[in-house]
């Protein structure tokens, strides 16, 4: 069975939810928009205080290439636009809509039928992705026409399908490739028309053997695309991690995964891709896991973009008293929530609710240099050194230490004996070796 | 015998000839530095604490020599004596600057800020700051987690268990500004050291709308305007919902103090006022 080499660690799966299937949440009686749902360029609002708008309009357009559109994913009234608190607590500029009804405009097909529109050329794909504000779902949330895009120079030989999964609770794209594969399918069908490539490899960890079966047997209609079983590693979901399981190849230190002919897209990215192209549906929903040891309901929700965190845990049978933390994402690299007014952005894949004593973070104790977080890391990195150099403040020596291949998987934390914070300040160093290169380039 | 006269001689001959070759190579590559540079940093404070902007005090008399004057350099530990005395070894002018004292600018304790979230990752402000807003609900504040404190090498800030927010001793602090670089709030700020240490100023950075700040501490800052109408120096400007005053301009009349409805502006080492309600407002909302 195809894995990566390097490094690695496997946590406890914890896949409470696998089972339930996907569910629409009741539309919010609010949403808030945020104007930066993706990486890069925050999108510029198009709409005014007091302004009608039906779900699915344009409400903030791109402001960039690397940028992306968003649309309303409720109909109602513009209530404000204004900084509101994102998931970290700071304030970032939202539009604020308040719901009347669920009036979706007219060009959005809202039946469940099979479309398989085979006549686009490879322009029309891309830029209808770049319309409907397609951004990868898999939490980095970067705009997926900029993906498509191969640069001059560059050739894509192959794609791959990310249905990994590799964190732990999180099912999400489980459930999506079990009930909408024939969809996910054709998406990534569009995604190959797009690039141009023949072949696309579906890599799937083997701990989900139902939607290995599904999908390989839906696939033998599609030349082309095969389904990869890999063995359960965590963080396999990782671009860099992904393609060398299932290519064999290795991207270089600071390079992107064309280098190496390879485009990376999500589970989740292909059924949007699927239904902007094939049902003219912009993203403004998505498939959210709410899941936790002691939270009533485990389940899978599709959720309106903006709908807050709490009504999320309600729906899931309300928050546990014995929880610890809130987590937005993976409990590997999912953040804690500060409070759960929080909105539900394109990235977010899972809702965790953590116990209290599971979230307790341990004593800190010294470095005994078992170097545990040196084999731990899937990048090659020597984590413990890292450490030392950011508590140190000593940012270009982390530089040539190649703080910035790190890519915050938690490997290393999850893995060290003696409880140390080793991401934390790893991630202070990338922040201040990305300080140091901009000011010497400019 | 005779080997041990053989050996004295030889190895004082090598000795020698050693020295003549030493000297004439550190003749032929002498390095010519400006004597002035060593009497320069003979007056200068050694402490190489980086306030100046140069990396240490060696670094800022070199600077001090090769600059034509001295108008864009200053050593804020030695402060204007030191730079007279610079200015002296050199046959310049000093400028004289106004002294400065680091000045905390948050009230937020846990008595008039809710925690709303518990933080328990690397205990550095730096790291939480690029991890979430803080953990009470106002994104702005004093994280407390005592970088300025850790930046310091005068001894001169520290954090106050109760309060949870940092304290200056003015008397140490030499406004060299490392505890304002550390801090990722931004919330110290090097102001004019006035007689007897008095200080007057917005003890609040929150920038959010009245009512989001006042929901989330109730000494924060809510833009009201009652300060900048009743100052007489137009020393008070308010932008982005929050005042702050002119070091400069303010002639500690203290009239904002008394108008400011949620005792977000702090006086100082100031007499108590006359009446006893004030007063004792004055020893409630005073962190000192």
């Amino acid at each position: 069975m195809k894995t990566f080499r390097k490094g690695g660690v496997h946590p406890a799966e914890n896949k409470i939810s696998s089972g339930s299937s996907i569910l629409d949440l009741p539309v919010p009686g609010l949403v808030t928009v945020h104007l930066s749902q993706h990486l890069g360029v925050p999108a510029q609002p198009v709409v005014d205080k007091g302004d009608s708008v039906r779900t699915g309009q344009l409400i903030a357009k791109s402001a960039g290439f690397v940028s992306a559109n968003i649309h309303s994913p409720v109909s109602g009234t513009v209530q404000k636009i204004e900084p509101v608190p994102d998931i970290t607590g700071y304030p970032k500029m939202a539009i604020v809509i308040e719901v009347r009804g669920d009036e979706w405009i007219e060009t959005i097909d809202r039946t469940d039928t099979i479309v398989r529109p085979d006549k686009l050329s490879r322009e029309e794909i891309i830029a209808r992705i770049s319309e409907m504000g397609v951004v990868g779902m898999g939490g980095a949330t970067f705009p997926s026409h900029v993906k498509v895009s191969v640069p001059k120079g560059k050739k894509a030989e192959i794609l791959i399908i990310n249905g990994v999964e590799c964190e732990p609770y999180l099912t999400s794209d489980h459930r999506l490739m079990l009930e909408k594969g024939e969809e996910i399918l054709i998406g990534a069908g569009f995604l190959m028309r797009a690039l141009p490539v023949d072949q696309a490899v579906i890599g799937i960890e083997k701990n989900k053997p139902d939607a290995i079966e599904h999908l390989r047997k839906l696939s033998s209609g599609y030349p082309g695309i095969r389904v990869e079983p890999l063995k359960v590693k965590y963080p396999q979901g990782g671009e860099k991690q992904l393609i060398k399981a299932i290519t064999g190849r290795e991207v270089p230190s600071g390079g992107l995964p064309i280098d190496v002919g390879a485009v990376v897209h999500n589970i989740g990215t292909a059924f949007a891709v699927y239904e902007a192209i094939a049902k003219n549906k912009p993203l403004f929903e998505r498939v959210v896991t709410v899941t936790g040891k002691s939270l009533a309901k485990n389940a899978n929700f599709k959720v309106r973009i903006g709908t807050p965190v709490s009504s999320l845990i309600e729906a899931a049978g309300g928050l546990p008293d014995d929880t610890g933390k809130v987590i937005s994402g993976g409990p590997m690299m999912g953040r804690a929530l500060p409070g759960l007014n929080a909105p539900v952005t394109k990235g977010t894949s899972g809702i965790v609710v953590m116990k209290a004593n599971e979230s307790v973070r341990k004593t800190v104790m010294n470095c005994i240099r078992c170097a545990r977080c040196a084999s731990a890391c899937p990048m090659g990195l020597e984590p413990y050194f890292l450490m030392s150099l950011g508590d140190a403040r000593r940012w270009e020596e982390m530089e040539t230490a190649r703080a910035l291949d790190c890519m915050e998987c938690g490997s290393c934390s999850f893995t060290c004996p003696s409880n140390r914070p080793l991401l934390d300040y790893i991630r202070i160093g990338k922040t201040n070796v990305n300080r140091i290169l901009k000011a010497r380039k400019s | 015998m005779n080997t041990i006269v053989i050996t004295i001689i030889s190895l004082s001959l090598i000795g020698v000839l050693a020295g003549v070759i030493l000297f004439l190579i550190a003749q032929k590559f002498k390095v010519f530095e400006d004597p002035r540079i060593d009497d320069v940093e003979a007056v200068l404070p050694g402490a190489n604490c980086g306030g100046c902007g140069y990396p240490g005090c060696r670094n800022f008399a070199d600077a001090c020599v090769k600059s034509e004057n001295l108008d864009s350099l200053f050593c804020p530990v030695g402060g204007n004596d030191g730079m007279v005395k610079v200015a002296a070894v050199l046959g310049r002018a000093a400028v004289a600057k106004e002294p400065t004292v680091a000045v905390v600018r948050c009230s937020g304790n846990p008595d008039y800020r809710m925690r709303t979230a518990r933080y328990d990752s690397a205990p550095t402000c730096e790291i939480a700051s690029g991890l979430f807003a803080g953990d009470t609900a106002c994104s702005y504040g004093c994280l407390g987690l005592g970088d300025c404190e850790a930046a310091c090498d005068f001894d001169a800030i520290h954090m106050n268990p109760l309060t949870l927010l940092p304290e200056v001793i003015d008397d140490k602090c030499n406004s060299c500004g490392a505890c304002v670089r550390a801090c990722p709030k931004k919330i110290i700020e090097l102001r004019k050291r006035n007689k007897k240490d008095r200080k007057i100023f917005v003890s609040c950075v929150n920038q959010d709308k009245g009512a989001t700040a006042r929901k989330a501490c109730s000494v924060a800052c809510i833009g009201c305007k009652a300060c900048q109408k009743v100052c007489e120096f137009d020393a008070i400007t308010i932008g982005n919902f929050l005042a702050y005053i002119d070091p400069v301009k303010c002639r500690l009349c203290r009239k904002c103090v008394e108008v400011c409805p949620t005792n977000s502006i702090l006086e100082i080492n100031f007499p108590p006022r006359k009446t006893a309600e004030s007063e004792l407002c004055l020893t409630e909302i005073s962190p000192n």
